[in-house]
């Protein structure tokens, strides 16, 4: 664009005045693209024409794509306090523009709080759409910290009514703010206004509104004295463990951790343990999963003192029961936590209870269960060394590794190095090396992809050398294999391999190959030699370059195939060949 | 006389006519049948679906307009096409773009929301006003040309000005991929966030935030489609408990299910089946016991099932039989053999309570529909025509005579018109006012008080 200026124009206005235009520009792109830069056009109008003429503007716009309104919603934050009540009266995207208002909230002076949010606060909170009293419950926590006495129990009040609103959307904001709401209230208040209300939304006939109850249980159960826990929260705690609704029950397992931390041990002992109990055995089996992910978490902060026999006498018969349970989520799940349970418990433990369930899950017909095992080795292999297990270990990776499921193929391949390091070189190149090998050749092109890729992991772990004795003889053998397919594996391997094999083998092996494909006879073939030759390029001497790539790929440039001569000049342009 | 007197709220009133919608043409094209008709919540809009995939939303107007007259008419407020014909490539299938049914949110803010499905795909609809436009741009003048970039002195910001009332519909959520057969219910859940839809063989839940997941809580599809004996024909979810809904079935059944007990329902908690009567057997049994729709009451302690030749109310604590059984017209018992050779016993009439519910109404043949009283006992059959479409016209009951014999103002069983169908009506949720949809039709019927 000219710098040359009107005479008594500015073009410094011009990228401003596009952006205002576009604030009602018929395609939402371009829409939101101006919505994102509100501060800067606020910033250009100055604060009396942004609360006169933008934000009128801007509040009647409602009538717009949600994208846009939440745009909109997010931007406020970067607005002053007066402009952003003036805009609070009808916006349907409340919640995210309270999300605003609660960022800004604290730049606030505690007169501005009072003047303007706090009405506000109120305002909503006595809307007549529900969604303006659910958007209310957002804000309690942020201005009461900052606002009078008196002010303050209005709040209280609001809150309380909001509570046992008629509709279930706003008890739902009401109870999931409980426990925010709790932190920043007075611990006097928390105990008069705030507990009967927790037991209440606790109750509530919907149970959607109660599994939110079990969050807040967790915040305010942080804030109580150890004294007070027995009576003020755990009776809904323990109502709550036996809901009839396994929604409520899930969240309780879910939130299981967190609540035994908030409750402290004594009362995990007398307590937890028999709930947790319970919820291991639920009739529901997304219950049970739920609680089975929380298995190795709840031992891990059991006292220390009891940990032991609690996991012994309780927790481990259940856990024995889950390992056969009819659901494979819930096994599944167990499998990704089991393990962990040997460093807790030791070696002997491990080896007399554990074990037999490690392998046992090792021959689980569930492949997810079998592969979350494998996954977690390393937690074993600390304790008693994966020697134990390599018996068992051995058949369940080979049937694994032939899954008649892609996927399952797919998810091994992925532990490949990781078993590779903890099996070592010997074992591996007597049991595993040929499977490797295999999936070079599968017919899901997925997996020969992730097998090129195991294999640079794998010469990274066992080096070059290893590399050239075990794999690199097998992956050119297949350059003259009838199938195109596998030819071009090799070229994906040499690509993948060269790097980490470095420029000895790769110029003295790999390169006499790559350049021999150059001549064959599906086009396919012949363009991933020249896509190859770039990627190796790199690794090779530039005498190399020049004496033997450039001739090759100069040829494939004037190739009779379209592609061909496409990929090859690539290569020579990206290997300054010219 | 008693077959005279209204039915419905227990006063004594009589239906009389108050407008028709749609086309007077003898020619119905295909596209303009209506396929589902549904009150919002306040029962001042009026929604109905077509097989052309149109929404056509009706407002009532404020009473006490200068028409003193035209008392609470509902006029045109909103069209839209919601859905559109599509073909799946990957079977080969084609999917009709009709309106299977359509649901109304509760109201939470100044526009309307509303969920409309074809076979497939269940759309969420939002439906608002707009009475003010933006005017002036920087870069432009008023007659559209450009300024000069370089020119701009001083930045104008849109300044807002009104203008005639504008509906929009737009599509705001759109949940698709989730029903392997045909979709024939969907149902808003009372806790304001989740709803369901059935089709033949399977339940889902959704969150009405979220479009690429939803929960199966419901599979009855068989390891061996062979072995299938029975589909889904319908689901509502309860009006006031969040975990119970019902499903019903073809084979005469309904399943009541708790979502509390476990994740998938497989399991019902209550099986409500009337034993069948032995004497009255016959090839037919099984077709006209098949459930075309299940509605709870108001109150939610009873639910309404329409099978092919009756209604049965339930009362939610007694499974073995129903409470009440009305006959919509049993003098099609004989006529049973025609009527499956031209298909018709597959029709899939729906019905519905009134906003008290203490009555009843569905739909038959020739135009005609029923109501039933559930306090008095007293039924009436009324007729949707064009014939008796002037305003205030009180509505004469229709009678079908099935003897020799015909009475004056009776009509035989023989000139029933069978291709004139009413399976479509809806009950204002609180006034008498009821919308039937005949064909390519709608009418507006109102109670006047004697």
């Amino acid at each position: 664009m000219s710098k040359m200026a009107g005479a008594d124009g500015d073009d410094s206005l011009y990228p401003i005045a596009v952006l205002i235009d576009e604030l009602r520009n018929e395609d939402v792109q371009l829409r939101l693209n101006s919505i994102k830069k509100l501060s800067t056009i606020a910033l250009a109008l100055g604060v009396e024409r942004t609360r006169t003429e933008l934000l009128p503007f801007l509040t009647d716009t409602i009538y717009d794509e949600d994208e846009v309104l939440l745009a909109l919603a997010e931007q406020l934050g970067s607005f002053t306090v007066q402009c952003v009540f003036f805009f609070f009266v009808n916006l349907e995207y409340l919640d995210k523009a309270v999300e605003s208002l609660r960022k800004i909230s604290h730049e606030h002076s505690p007169e501005d709080l009072e003047a303007h949010f706090e009405p506000l606060v109120k305002r909503l909170a006595s809307g007549d759409w529900f969604t303006s009293r659910t958007s209310a419950c957002g804000l309690f926590s942020v201005c009461y910290p900052r606002v009078s006495k008196s002010t303050k129990s209005e709040i209280r009040q609001h809150f309380r009514t909001l509570c046992s609103d008629d509709t279930p959307m706003v008890r739902r904001a009401a109870a999931s703010k409980l426990g925010e709401f709790a932190k920043v209230l007075e611990l006097e208040y928390v105990k008069s206004d705030l507990i009967p209300l927790f037991a209440a939304l606790a109750s509530d006939e919907q149970d959607s509104v109660r599994l939110l109850a079990v969050e807040a249980c967790v915040s305010i159960a942080q804030l109580l004295p150890q004294e007070d826990l027995e009576k003020l929260v755990m009776p809904t705690l323990r109502q709550a463990t036996e809901d009839k609704s396994w929604r409520v029950r899930y969240m309780v397992a879910d939130k299981f951790s967190e609540l035994q931390k908030a409750v402290g041990p004594e009362i995990t002992e007398n307590d937890l343990v028999p709930s947790f109990q319970n919820l291991l055995k639920d009739c529901e089996a997304e219950v049970r999963a739920a609680a089975a992910n929380k298995v190795k978490e709840f031992c891990e902060n059991l006292p220390a003192d009891s940990r032991e026999t609690i996991i012994m006498n309780s927790i481990l018969p259940c856990v024995k029961e889950l390992v056969s349970d009819t659901n494979q989520h819930v096994k599944s799940a167990l499998a990704s936590v089991i393990m962990g349970l040997s460093t807790i418990l030791g070696k002997d433990n491990t080896i007399e209870h554990l074990l037999p369930l490690f392998l046992a899950q090792l021959k689980d017909e569930c492949p997810e269960v079998r592969l979350n095992i494998i996954s977690n080795l390393d937690c074993v292999n600390e304790v008693i060394g994966i020697r134990q297990l390599s018996q068992s270990l051995l058949p369940a990776i080979v049937e694994l590794a032939e899954d008649a499921k892609w996927r399952v193929r797919l998810a091994i391949i992925e532990y490949m190095p990781l078993l590779a390091g903890q099996l070592g070189m010997e074992f591996f190149d007597e049991k595993l090396n040929s499977l490797c090998m295999a999936w070079l050749v599968d017919h899901v092109y997925a997996i020969r992809e992730a097998a090129t890729c195991n294999l640079m992991k794998l010469v990274e772990r066992f080096g070059a050398s290893w590399a050239q004795s075990t794999i690199v003889p097998k992956v050119l053998g297949m350059a003259s294999d009838p199938n195109y397919l596998h030819r071009m594996t090799t070229l994906f391997c040499i690509s993948a391999l060269s790097e980490a094999c470095g420029q000895e083998i790769t110029t003295k092996q790999m390169l006499p190959i790559v350049l021999k494909m150059s001549e064959d006879q599906v086009a396919n073939v012949r363009f991933n030699v020249a896509k190859s030759l770039q990627k190796i390029g790199p690794v090779l001497e530039n005498s190399a370059l020049q004496a033997e790539v450039r001739p090759v790929l100069e040829k494939l440039a004037t190739d009779q195939d379209m592609d061909v001569k496409y990929f090859a000049q690539e290569a020579m342009t990206g290997m300054y060949l010219f | 006389g008693a077959g005279n007197a209204g039915v419905g709220g227990g006063n004594d009133f009589q239906w009389c006519f108050s407008q028709v919608k749609g086309a007077i043409d003898e020619d119905v094209a295909e596209a303009d049948i209506i396929s589902t008709v549904e009150f919002n919540y306040s029962g001042d809009l009026l929604a109905t679906g077509d097989k052309g995939g149109r929404v056509v939303i009706f407002q009532r107007e404020q009473e006490g307009n200068n028409r003193s007259h035209s008392r609470g008419e509902y006029n045109v407020y909103s069209t839209f096409q919601s859905h559109e014909p599509e073909f799946d490539y990957l079977k080969s299938l084609e999917i009709e773009e009709k309106i299977n049914k359509i649901r109304w949110l509760p109201q939470q803010n100044a526009a309307h929301f509303l969920l409309s499905t074809n076979d497939k795909t269940i759309k969420l609809w939002k439906i608002s006003e707009r009475d003010k436009r933006a005017e002036g741009y920087n870069l432009k003048d008023e007659n559209g040309r450009l300024r000069d970039p370089f020119r701009i002195t001083s930045l104008r910001v849109p300044v807002l000005k009104p203008m005639d009332l504008m509906v929009e519909a737009s599509p705001r959520r759109i949940f698709a991929n989730a029903h392997t057969y045909h979709i024939n219910s969907i149902s808003v859940n009372s806790d304001h966030e989740t709803y369901l839809s059935a089709d033949d063989l399977r339940i889902n839940l959704w969150h009405l935030e979220i479009t690429d997941r939803s929960f199966n809580i419901v599979d009855i599809k068989p390891a061996n489609m062979e072995e299938l004996t029975e589909v889904i024909t319908a689901a509502e979810c309860h009006p006031n408990q969040c975990n119970v809904f019902v499903y019903s079935s073809s084979k005469g059944t309904i399943r009541l299910c708790d979502m509390r007990a476990s994740a998938l329902c497989d399991r019902h908690s209550k099986f409500f089946e009337e034993p069948e009567d032995p004497s009255s057997r016959s090839f037919f049994s099984e077709i006209i016991s098949s459930i075309s729709d299940v509605k709870f009451s108001h109150s939610g302690r009873y639910m309404m099932t329409r099978d092919y030749l009756s209604v049965k109310v339930w009362d939610l604590n007694m499974e073995s039989r129903p409470v009440e059984t009305y006959q919509v017209h049993e003098y099609l018992r004989s006529k049973l053999c025609s009527l499956y050779e031209n298909d018709c016993i597959f029709d899939k009439f729906e019905c519905c309570w009134n906003g008290s519910d203490n009555a009843i109404m569905t739909g038959s043949y020739n135009n005609f529909f029923r109501m039933f009283d559930r306090n008095t006992r007293r039924d009436i059959t009324l007729e949707a025509s064009r014939e008796s479409s002037k305003p205030r016209a009180i509505l004469k009951p229709r009678k079908v005579c099935t003897g020799g014999k015909r009475k004056k103002d009776e009509i035989s069983v023989d000139s029933l018109d069978f291709n004139k169908k009413i399976l479509h009506t809806a009950w204002h949720p609180k006034e008498n006012i009821i919308a039937v949809a005949a064909t390519n039709n709608l009418y507006i019927f109102q109670d006047k008080i004697n």
